[in-house]
């Protein structure tokens, strides 16, 4: 079973180096978020409201998009609706080229990313500029980012001094950390004063005010929106929240278990391009709301969870199984839990099927999510959604598709002999009596395991001997 | 793309709602921390993320200010002269850097803006003492770019506009009442990341520097 995803894991194990990196990173994350949550009790309320905030807007979505469209359109932003990322990176285009744009420089948005929005303005010949540190790197390098939060969290220090010196011959080599960003600065400013398109992504949508919420260290995003004359916006249509009052909760518990900060550099709020009595701010915003997926994920009582996600990546920083083997290994847009169980709803059990396997069901992710996400059990469902018979149940896509004949026949048997007592137990003490000729190699568990030896007496004898009798 | 939006509407309005459990929505989040706790958090947080801050009063803010700007070496400062500090530094110009206006629309002088100015001042919304943070709505007096472009970022806090948690300030400013101003900014510290190796770098893209004097 050498499939492409087991080849990219293998692949990542493999590389020593880049795994001890990982290790350090996601330790420290995880200490600097057990930092910012001394109290347990205060914690756990946080999270019971984060979610009671995101259930909410989720229960009222429809009203509650209906609604941020008609205000923010009041106050002139342009909303434009996309299903596909196709739509939305036509839509993105035609901006443009009203505007006889030939780049575009962008803020930190994963949402451009599920767009592949990079790529595709390229080959329409628009240069598409990422002004997020980290994200400039993995540009400089042809790379997609491995983390959602930090998205050049894989490359150490050297390589990235070597990035700069390659692609910056102008640039003496030097592996102090001041003077790269001092760098990267200068060669940013220059593009944030020419560029005549700015994009971001959107944390927050909220429908009562009709403001879009950002968060960011960098000042990068502040830029991207405020200098270029057009600012474009592109967010799925779940960000949506009801109230402003409901932002502060939410900004309470975001930076604090993606990064461990109490609270990011900067919190962006926009509700409109500039007024007649304003100096600066982009003349244009657009707003481009994507589905891609989420209304298929909507319908579905249980997987709706999936879409209560604010993207603090604490389920990634969290994953014993992302931490070995890195966030390109996903093959993804979305690494580690959260990717796990959102890629394959979003495009198909056939194509990131596997991802669901890719756990060991340890329920870190579940228990660290801000907004109580039960990944461990979606991960579950979405087994059962995998092999399951009766697919019109579920709007997963690609239901069934791994349910083998023989397998499902193997399983009913269990269940038949299961609910039949004597057949049962018969079965189970020939089981016994044969259990010598289990062989020692038993396909890929004894590649890299001893085979267990079993005991001369059974657990039945040996507690019938210390005279136990359970039965 | 109005289909797109139809059939978007359609899924979203065709399933049944699910019920939500509402109990823990509405907790506010605030502290019982009087004025002088509410400072010593503020100040503490701030200076944990390398901004300076500086304790004045309504009679010696001004000298206070005059200081900063000495011993920063500033050849420049943009501020509006329209706010009441923006007066009261006006009105003793010599004491201070040369002082610019941010008085003509961004297009007009950008390169200035961006090569020429060595620090903006501002005013502020109010401050948030949990997590250090000030509170800026810019406006035509008080562009958006003042407090990112240039260097260094002065910006006036008066201590009784210091709130335990943005809770309590969204709620008694009353916010939502009153509408969004086209730009809101939360403000914690100078412009950073640690996208290298997670090593701390400030200075990124916005201000190097910043600078909060308590009135």
């Amino acid at each position: 079973m050498s499939t492409e995803f087991r080849i990219d894991v293998q692949k990542a194990l493999g590389k020593t180096e880049v795994r001890a990196h990982f290790r350090k990173a996601m330790d420290t994350l995880m200490t600097n978020r057990r930092n910012q949550f001394p109290d347990d009790a205060a914690l756990q309320a946080l999270r019971h409201q984060a979610q009671a905030i995101r259930a909410n807007a989720l229960s009222k979505l429809p009203e509650l998009l209906e609604q941020l469209e008609a205000k923010l359109t009041a106050k002139g932003v342009q909303v434009h609706w996309a299903e596909t990322t196709d739509e939305a990176n036509q839509i993105v285009l035609s901006i443009m080229q009203k505007h006889q744009a030939k780049s575009i420089i962008k803020g930190k948005s994963m949402v451009s990313e599920e767009m592949g929005l990079n790529h595709f303005l390229e080959a329409q010949g628009i240069e598409a500029l990422e002004s997020d540190l980290g994200e400039f790197i993995i540009q400089l390098d042809g790379e997609t980012p491995s983390h959602i939060i930090m998205p050049a969290i894989h490359k150490s220090k050297e390589q990235i001094s070597q990035l700069f010196h390659d692609k910056f011959p102008d640039i003496p080599y030097t592996e102090n950390v001041d003077e790269l960003t001092a760098s990267a600065r200068r060669i940013l400013r220059d593009k944030f004063y020419t560029a005549s398109v700015g994009l971001s992504g959107v944390n927050f949508a909220v429908a009562e005010t009709g403001t879009l919420c950002l968060v960011e260290n960098e000042g990068n995003g502040r830029m991207s929106t405020t200098v270029p004359p057009v600012h474009i916006a592109v967010t799925g249509i779940e960000k949506v929240v009801e109230k402003l009052s409901d932002i502060p909760p939410l900004l309470s518990i975001l930076p604090r278990s993606a990064t461990g900060q109490p609270i990011t550099t900067y919190f962006n709020m926009i509700s409109g391009p500039r007024q007649a009595d304003e100096k600066d701010g982009p003349t244009e915003v657009h707003l481009v709301l994507l589905d891609n997926g989420r209304s298929n994920i909507y319908s579905d009582p249980e997987l709706l969870a999936t879409l209560r996600c604010i993207r603090c990546g604490a389920c990634i920083n969290h994953c014993p199984v992302y931490v070995r083997i890195g966030g390109h290994s996903y093959g993804t847009v979305y690494p580690g839990p959260i990717g796990t169980i959102l890629e394959p709803q979003k495009q198909g059990l056939k194509v990131h099927g596997e991802l669901i396997q890719a756990s060991s069901l340890c329920g870190a992710c579940g228990e660290v999510c801000p907004v109580r996400i039960p990944i461990p059990n979606i991960i579950n469902r979405l087994r059962y959604d995998s092999v399951r018979k009766d697919t019109e149940h579920t709007p997963t896509f690609d239901a069934g598709t791994k349910r083998k004949p023989l397998e499902a026949a193997i399983w009913q048997g269990w269940s038949w002999s299961a609910s039949h007592p004597s057949l049962y137990n018969f079965g189970g003490t020939v089981a016994t009596q044969l259990r010598g000729l289990v062989p020692n190699k038993v396909g890929a568990w004894t590649n890299v395991r001893t085979a267990p030896q079993l005991a001369d007496k059974t657990l039945h004898q040996q507690l019938k001997a210390l005279g136990v009798d359970h039965e | 793309m109005s289909n797109a939006r139809t059939r978007i509407f359609q899924r979203l309005t065709a399933v049944e709602r699910p019920v939500v459990d509402l109990s823990a929505r509405e907790s506010l989040s605030r502290f019982a921390w009087d004025k002088e706790e509410r400072i010593r958090r503020f100040t503490e947080r701030m200076q944990a993320v390398r901004a300076e801050v500086h304790v004045s009063d309504r009679e010696h803010w001004l000298d206070k200010l005059a200081e900063i700007c000495q011993a920063k070496g500033l050849n420049h400062l943009l501020l509006s002269p329209n706010t009441e500090w923006g007066q009261a530094i006006s009105q003793n110009a010599t004491r201070f850097p040369t002082l610019k206006h941010y008085d003509r629309p961004i297009e007009a002088w950008k390169h200035e803006l961006f090569h020429e100015v060595d620090a903006g001042l501002t005013s502020t919304l109010g401050g948030i003492a949990e997590t250090g943070t000030l509170m800026l709505w810019p406006n035509g007096d008080e562009p958006r770019l003042l407090s990112l472009v240039p260097p260094i970022h002065i910006a006036i806090l008066e201590t009784d506009k210091l709130f335990s948690t943005f809770a309590e300030a969204v709620q008694q400013q009353a916010w939502a009442e009153q509408g969004m101003p086209t730009n809101a900014v939360l403000i914690s510290g100078p412009s950073r990341s640690a996208d290298i190796a997670q090593v701390l770098a400030y200075g990124v893209h916005g201000p190097k520097e910043l600078v909060v004097v308590l009135v």
